[in-house]
């Protein structure tokens, strides 16, 4: 297995620690002119989220996680599983709950979706980072008031509740942002 | 898409163009003040077929067996022993695996020396260069490397021995490195550099700048010792804003006592493993045939432009950082 050292980890390189995927978020160097280098690493375990940091000695080196980052078509879900297919080979591969907890909110089906691999099977699925979807419900606003800035909850197509400005109703499509989670405009309206 | 950007970014520079009129007016001005003390400026080979043994600074070695320099500091110490007098010189030096926020491979390094001067008559010219360079009064403050770790760690370094230093950095929270060999766990120094450089360091010179000297006779590098109980290195650095920015030494002029150094150096890394580069045996010939009494000091302009202006990486105050060099 490949490892990698202390000087080549940087935002995103992933790392294997105690059995588990991590990828360096910091990497911060610390030498004493004339002394003994350390590299301090804050890193993101990506099968729980948790953050922690690592004193390592400089040039010493970490096993390399096989962890990839692919762009696949969102095709379906049973429910237990969302399937996902690789544009260019067609090959499908399955998605289970935990790797869907931030993403499957805001998918409907056919949104092209970065799925982060671990050995082959997906640990993490990202939405895209905006979305289009139609407001199923939400209370009728008051028509003229474009101005004041306040919000209501709006329930999605796909489940999803997010805050959306007072003027707008029940059936309109909306642009999400997916990492926030906020309303970003109307789409097709006026 | 993502990539035809990256490669479009990467051919401009790191820092602006601002940045770099700021950098130009601070070589301009260091030029200036060492033409006012009549302190002359030298040029140095930057490759030579020695290199320093310091046994935590790794030089680039060329195709043709040459060694790209790590500090001009042996050249320039030649050039005295044939009796230059007073020397300053900006330098490009090179250091291998040295890559973070305070740290690029390639940097400039302004380094002077003094005849007659003393570590302590040095610090004093260093905080005139900085009054006159960065066109503002800075009052330093300087403690020994004994009173900063009493300030800020609560405990005297000089006494306390390699289990005692590990236990008191477990006791304040600071985890350890992984990895930490026996020989490493045994040494004081490897101790004392892990709470200079998470703990102490970066507490010292929050306000002004801070000069800390006098340091373990076991860190003298090339610094004389003072005897005493304990014996001490005449050695200094001046840190501000946590950030290391110079290092001096009142320069150790015996030939014998330096070969020494070196070959311990010399044995340390081949002990470790590590690539043992030719040391300097110009610079033992120089010092036998005399050196003059001198002080000298080594200040880094990128760290010193970044301060100056506010910013928090130094990549920010060069032309093309190493990822763009």
């Amino acid at each position: 297995m490949a490892s990698v050292s202390t000087n080549e980890m940087k935002a995103g390189t992933k790392l294997l620690i105690d059995g588990d995927p991590y990828s360096v978020i910091e990497n911060e160097y610390r030498k004493p002119g004339k002394g003994q280098a350390t590299n301090t690493i804050k890193i993101r375990n990506l099968r729980t989220g948790r953050v922690l940091e690592k004193t390592l000695k400089s040039g010493d080196s970490v096993e390399a996680a096989d962890v990839e980052d692919t762009d696949m078509q969102y095709l379906y879900s049973d429910g237990q599983f969302w399937t996902f297919m690789d544009p260019k080979t067609y090959e499908q591969i399955q998605a289970g709950e935990q790797a869907m907890s931030e993403a499957a909110q805001w998918l409907k089906g056919e949104e092209s979706c970065r799925v982060t691999l671990w050995n082959g099977v997906p640990l993490t699925v990202a939405a895209p980072n905006s979305v289009e979807l139609e407001i199923v419900e939400t209370d009728p606003g008051m028509k003229g008031d474009t101005a004041t800035g306040g919000t209501k909850p709006a329930k999605l197509e796909t489940g999803a509740v997010v805050r959306v400005p007072l003027f707008i109703q029940q059936g309109e499509k909306i642009k999400v942002d997916t990492r926030t989670g906020e309303y970003m405009s109307r789409v097709g309206g006026k | 898409m993502p990539v035809a950007q990256d490669a479009g970014a990467r051919w401009r520079p790191s820092a602006t163009i601002e940045t770099l009129r700021a950098r130009a007016e601070l070589l301009g001005s260091v030029r200036a003040f060492f033409a006012a003390r009549d302190v002359l400026e030298v040029e140095t080979p930057v490759l030579s077929r020695h290199a320093t043994v310091d046994r935590h600074i790794d030089s680039f070695r060329t195709a043709d067996g040459g060694w790209l320099q790590t500090s001009p500091e042996f050249a320039m110490k030649r050039l005295l022993a044939a009796g230059s007098g007073s020397i300053y010189q900006i330098a490009r030096v090179f250091r291998r695996d040295e890559q973070g926020r305070h740290h690029n491979p390639e940097f400039s390094l302004l380094e002077w020396y003094r005849t007659g001067f003393d570590h302590h008559r040095l610090m004093d010219e260093v905080e005139a260069l900085l009054t006159a360079c960065l066109g503002r009064t800075l009052r330093c403050e300087r403690l020994s490397y004994r009173a900063a770790f009493e300030r800020h760690a609560g405990f005297d370094p000089l006494s306390a021995d390699a289990p005692a230093l590990r236990r008191r950095l477990g006791e304040a929270g600071v985890a350890e490195p992984e990895g930490v060999t026996a020989d490493e766990a045994g040494d004081p120094d490897f101790w004392l550099d892990l709470w200079m450089s998470i703990v102490v360091g970066p507490k010292l010179g929050a306000d002004a700048p801070v000069f800390v000297y006098d340091f373990p006779a076991s860190q003298a590098a090339l610094a004389r010792v003072r005897a005493g109980n304990p014996p001490v290195a005449e050695r200094f650095e001046l840190f501000w804003r946590g950030v290391e920015l110079a290092n001096g030494f009142h320069e150790l002029t015996d030939a014998g006592e330096q070969e020494r150094r070196f070959r311990g150096d010399c044995a340390w890394r081949h002990a470790q493993g590590r690539i043992v580069p030719p040391y300097d045996v110009e610079l033992i010939a120089a010092l036998a045939a005399g050196l003059p009494p001198c002080a000298g000091v080594a200040l880094g302009l990128d760290r010193l432009l970044a301060l100056h202006l506010g910013l928090d990486r130094i990549d920010a105050t060069m032309a093309f950082a190493a990822d763009r060099a």
